[in-house]
């Protein structure tokens, strides 16, 4: 249940981070990421780790288990990687993959910040609104996303209703077996509470043809905007600082 | 479905009721514009203000079964506000029709309150009020009520009279459990094999449990005692069923009723072995536990393949439970589980399917029936195995007369056989005909 519950979790309400546009946050996440992605070095990894980490508590994450609840999957690849790179590199130098592991929590953790701080509605709002996304995708994915929490309940019915009819998961192939039958059984469950539910919006008159309106809007103000430049900032920083200690490494150099 | 003729007016309340599989669902469909014509034969003309059932679908309403596959928000006023966005008016327009809506349906919270937190009667009332913002001149309901606890369905029913007390909609109402909308409806339509036939006000539905006689069963021994059995999730502040003691015996039916969200299907899940309670035990008589490993344990910690022979389940959506591609295997499944040979499995499976009437659908599969033969489905997987104990979630729901008197009959004969039956339900109706005991929760 651990893994399918971990996907249910919802942002958490009213914290600071969410008074930031959904669409200046994806701006921020994109320039972290290309800075992220030219270079594997250290230093400019771990001072946007760092800034990051100080954006935890602005989105609502301050114990350690709320964080641990949400970054574990991550934090268990980024381990894996660094792990991998040390192992298998002739020189096994734990500063490189130290670096590689670091990376790969700079380019994750703004993700989790995102979903942790964003309403979703407000995220298809905005997308929407300001970056003329369809609203046929943002909409319909919205009420997908609703059905996710119900998924995760009905996982256990499932298992359960197999137990009933004498099917369960002794040895580790049983167990891998049954986990697989109550995926698909999920899956095609799924299917059709979402033909239903596309039938429903339907005769609520989504995607008729009529330009669709927006009852809550979504507005850009003069803090999304210091957001955005205050990442760069970062990033020029962390890149500055990177140079000077000569720890700078591009990735797509020999 | 051949031959119907109806006409109705702007306005009117109309009742369009029927056995499972008469072809209400078709008609429905037709009216809404939803009917898919590959591979059908079709006949004359059908009209929705004067033209086709399509062109006329903005002004159409609908509300079907399942609350949880119609709200698409998450919020309960943008989820009112959806069809109205989806319309193209105004926000300034927008949120005083969202009031409007959720106030005339008689709906408690307001706009901010997260639809996951509704009940089911709740939740069908939000799905209300976001059809009727769209102010629709034709309302199409689709046994509205079926998925719903009684004092919940009550609630949806008076919040459709008042939605329509203005008579600015024309309502159709499909339901095949006629009896609680007589008094709201104008008109009564039933279908029928051939067509449709119009009941004046003073018709009443045969009751479904009109002359049924079912066989007497004598009291046996104690096969299973919940002992002060409770159960809280792990991280819960309030038990899902609080420690409660219910003793099931042989040859004897126990109803546990109790409102939405009492812990009645915790309890079922209890007594058939399948969660271990949080508190208190569940003691298993050494007559069912007979054979079984370590058979001292309590039930739960049972394996799956002895469970199946002593105590069967049958869950409260049936293609949860259902694993094979044909009814044929799906009944020779539990036997084959529990250690039975292929032949003797065989056998089992071909006799159910002739009892239960399902012998013409042998090769179909399961996900293919029509509600009703799902459930007679499953509780014939429960019986396949033979098991002295039965536990049912909800088995009659969304039955039609007749399924009703044959599933009610099936039970009552695995009863006559020493069997002891566990029902959860809120059908009224099965209560007073079926059980011999009663726990309220």
């Amino acid at each position: 249940m651990g893994t399918v519950s971990s996907l249910a979790l919802g942002p958490v309400q009213g914290t600071p981070l969410a008074r930031i546009n959904p669409v200046a946050q994806l701006s921020a996440i994109a320039v972290v990421t290309l800075v992220l992605l030219t270079t594997v070095d250290v230093v400019t990894a771990a001072v946007v780790v760092a800034a990051e980490l100080c954006l935890l508590p602005a989105a609502g994450l301050t114990s350690p288990r709320d964080v641990g609840r949400r970054t574990w999957p991550l934090l268990l690849g980024a381990a894996s990687v660094g792990l991998v790179n040390v192992l298998l590199s002739a020189d096994r130098d734990p500063l490189v993959g130290a670096g590689l592991a670091l990376r790969v929590v700079g380019l994750a953790l703004p993700g989790v910040l995102l979903v942790a701080g964003t309403d979703p509605v407000r995220l298809a709002d905005a997308l929407t609104i300001h970056w003329r996304v369809p609203t046929r995708f943002a909409y319909g994915a919205l009420a997908a996303l609703r059905l996710v929490p119900l998924l995760v309940g009905e996982f256990e019915s499932v298992r359960l209703a197999r137990r009933a009819r004498g099917v369960e998961g002794r040895t580790p192939t049983a167990r891998v077996r049954l986990f697989a039958g109550i995926v698909f059984a999920l899956l095609v469950g799924a299917v059709r509470r979402g033909s239903r539910l596309a039938t429903a919006m339907d005769a609520r008159g989504f995607d008729s043809g009529i330009p669709r309106t927006n009852a809550r809007g979504s507005v850009l103000r003069r803090r999304d905007l210091l957001f955005v430049a205050a990442t760069v900032a970062v990033c020029a920083a962390a890149v500055a600082l990177s140079v000077l200690t000569g720890a700078w490494h591009p990735s797509f150099t020999g | 479905m051949t031959g119907v003729d109806l006409v109705v007016e702007p306005g009117e309340r109309i009742l369009l009721t029927g056995a499972s599989g008469a072809g209400k669902s078709t008609l429905l469909a037709a009216l809404a514009g939803l009917l898919g014509t590959e591979g059908a034969e079709i006949a004359g003309e059908l009209t929705v203000d004067g033209g086709p059932p399509a062109a006329a679908r903005g002004r159409l309403g609908m509300l079907a079964q399942d609350p949880d596959s119609q709200l698409v928000m998450a919020r309960v006023g943008d989820d009112v506000a959806f069809g109205l966005e989806n319309a193209g008016l105004r926000p300034d327009e927008i949120w005083p029709r969202v009031d409007d809506a959720l106030a005339a349906v008689g709906f408690p919270y307001g706009r901010d309150r997260p639809t996951q937190a509704l009940s089911g009667g709740e939740k069908q009332r939000l799905v209300l009020a976001g059809v009727l913002a769209r102010r629709p001149g034709l309302l199409l309901l689709d046994e509205p009520t079926a998925q719903l606890d009684p004092p919940g369905a009550a609630l949806v029913r008076a919040a459709v009279v008042r939605v329509t007390a203005d008579r600015s909609a024309t309502t159709i109402v499909v339901d095949h459990d006629a009896e609680p909308w007589l008094p709201l409806v104008d008109r009564v339509v039933e279908v029928v094999p051939g067509g449709l036939v119009e009941h004046g006000p003073d018709w009443r539905p045969i009751g479904r449990t009109a002359g049924l006689r079912l066989p007497p069963a004598a009291p046996g021994p104690v096969l299973l005692t919940a002992d002060g059995a409770g159960f809280t999730y792990r991280g819960a502040d309030v038990a899902a069923l609080p420690p409660t003691t219910v003793t099931l015996r042989g040859g004897r039916a126990l109803a546990v009723t109790g409102p939405n969200g009492a812990g009645k299907s915790t309890l079922a899940l209890l007594l058939a072995g399948l969660r271990a309670p949080t508190i208190g035990r569940v003691e298993v008589a050494a007559d069912l536990a007979g054979g079984v490993r370590r058979g001292h344990r309590e039930p739960h910690r049972w394996r799956a393949g002895e469970l199946v022979t002593r105590i069967g389940t049958v869950f409260q959506h049936p293609e949860q439970q259902f694993l094979t591609g044909r009814l044929r295997d799906e009944l020779a499944l539990g036997p084959l589980r529990s250690g039975e040979h292929a032949a003797a499995a065989r056998a089992t499976a071909e006799e159910l399917l002739e009892r239960l009437g399902l012998a013409a659908y042998a090769d179909a599969n399961p996900f293919t029936l029509s509600g009703g033969q799902q459930r007679r489905l499953s509780v014939a997987t429960a019986l396949a195995t033979a098991p002295r104990v039965l536990v049912l979630d909800e088995p009659t729901f969304g039955q039609d007369a007749a399924t009703w008197r044959e599933l009610v009959t099936l039970l009552a004969e695995q009863r006559a056989r020493g069997c002891a039956v566990a029902v959860v339900t809120h059908d009224a109706d099965l209560v007073t005909t079926f059980a011999d005991e009663r726990i309220a929760l």
